[in-house]
């Protein structure tokens, strides 16, 4: 990425490799690299996260819930102070199935940012990034505890 | 028991995923309805406590999955083609529960819609469209 301000230099570290989701902990997602607008997730094979004993491989789920993260993360990494973020939606496309025994890898590119909305695309998987198991398109409301009360239903 | 109900619950204790999030099912008929109790792992939002949205459509997925592994005539697991997920709300510490709306079943593929909720079935807090691949019996090999 371009922005190499000092101030993106010092905030990245600091909320880029903080992942205060009890989830993505307890599912054992790992942070391998993140930029302004981009993260790199990784959850690694587990028995306890198979979704198809006969093929032994990890769920479609779980891959569900790491691009869902994957997405957040980067849009995060994507703001420029710390703001409160909710998905608006999630498209995933799944190409294959990852491989038996392996875990699986996520990249998430936060492309644009408006003032209320930033979108988002992801891709993951096993051995190749050329090679994915899928891949996903978001859209996040950003300053998501802002909305007027007087709107809620 | 009825065949459908035995074949439900053999689905969900041999997903060591739905396991894990701790997914329920409940059959009246033909109509299931998925139950995700809360528990503390299922977080993705600790300030408000709030479940995580990948939680919500790993949880809706596997609705869609269970509702079509209910069917007869398959011969494994359907596979998921594309999903589309929509949050509406946030989904508090509370049990949720979703269903299955099975919209078109074709030999190949089927087009699924699952609605989430908390609390009151009319205010959603997610919603789920999907395809998913059939594999039939006679097509298996």
């Amino acid at each position: 990425m371009t922005d190499s301000s000092a101030e993106t230099q010092m905030r990245a570290p600091a909320i880029g490799r903080l992942d205060w989701s009890p989830h993505s902990r307890a599912l054992g997602f790992e942070i391998l690299d993140v930029a302004k607008g981009t993260a790199t997730l990784k959850v690694a094979f587990r028995d306890d996260l198979i979704g198809d004993p006969q093929a032994g491989v990890i769920a479609g789920g779980v891959v569900t819930a790491l691009l869902d993260h994957v997405c957040g993360h980067a849009v995060m990494m994507g703001l420029d102070s710390l703001t409160p973020i909710a998905t608006l939606d999630l498209r995933i496309d799944y190409m294959r199935a990852a491989l038996p025994g392996h875990g699986v890898i996520a990249k998430a590119d936060c492309y644009k940012v408006t003032r209320s909305i930033a979108f988002v695309r992801a891709s993951a998987w096993d051995l190749d990034p050329n090679d994915p198991v899928a891949t996903a398109q978001a859209a996040f409301m950003i300053n998501s505890h802002a909305e007027p009360k007087s709107s809620a239903s | 028991m009825s065949q459908s109900s035995n074949q439900l619950d053999a689905l969900l204790a041999g997903i060591p995923y739905a396991q894990y999030l701790g997914v329920r099912a409940e059959l009246a008929g033909d109509e299931m309805t998925a139950i995700l109790p809360f528990a503390s792992h299922l977080i993705g939002n600790p300030m408000l406590p709030a479940i995580h949205g990948g939680v919500l459509g790993a949880f809706m997925e596997m609705t869609a999955l269970a509702q079509l592994s209910i069917l007869q005539g398959l011969s494994r697991q359907p596979k998921p083609i594309d999903i589309s997920v929509e949050y509406l709300r946030s989904a508090r510490g509370l049990t949720t529960y979703a269903r299955a709306d099975i919209r078109k079943i074709g030999r190949r593929i089927a087009n699924v819609h699952v609605e989430a909720w908390q609390d009151t079935r009319a205010t959603p807090i997610a919603l789920l469209r999907g395809h998913f691949l059939l594999t039939l019996k006679d097509e298996d090999g």
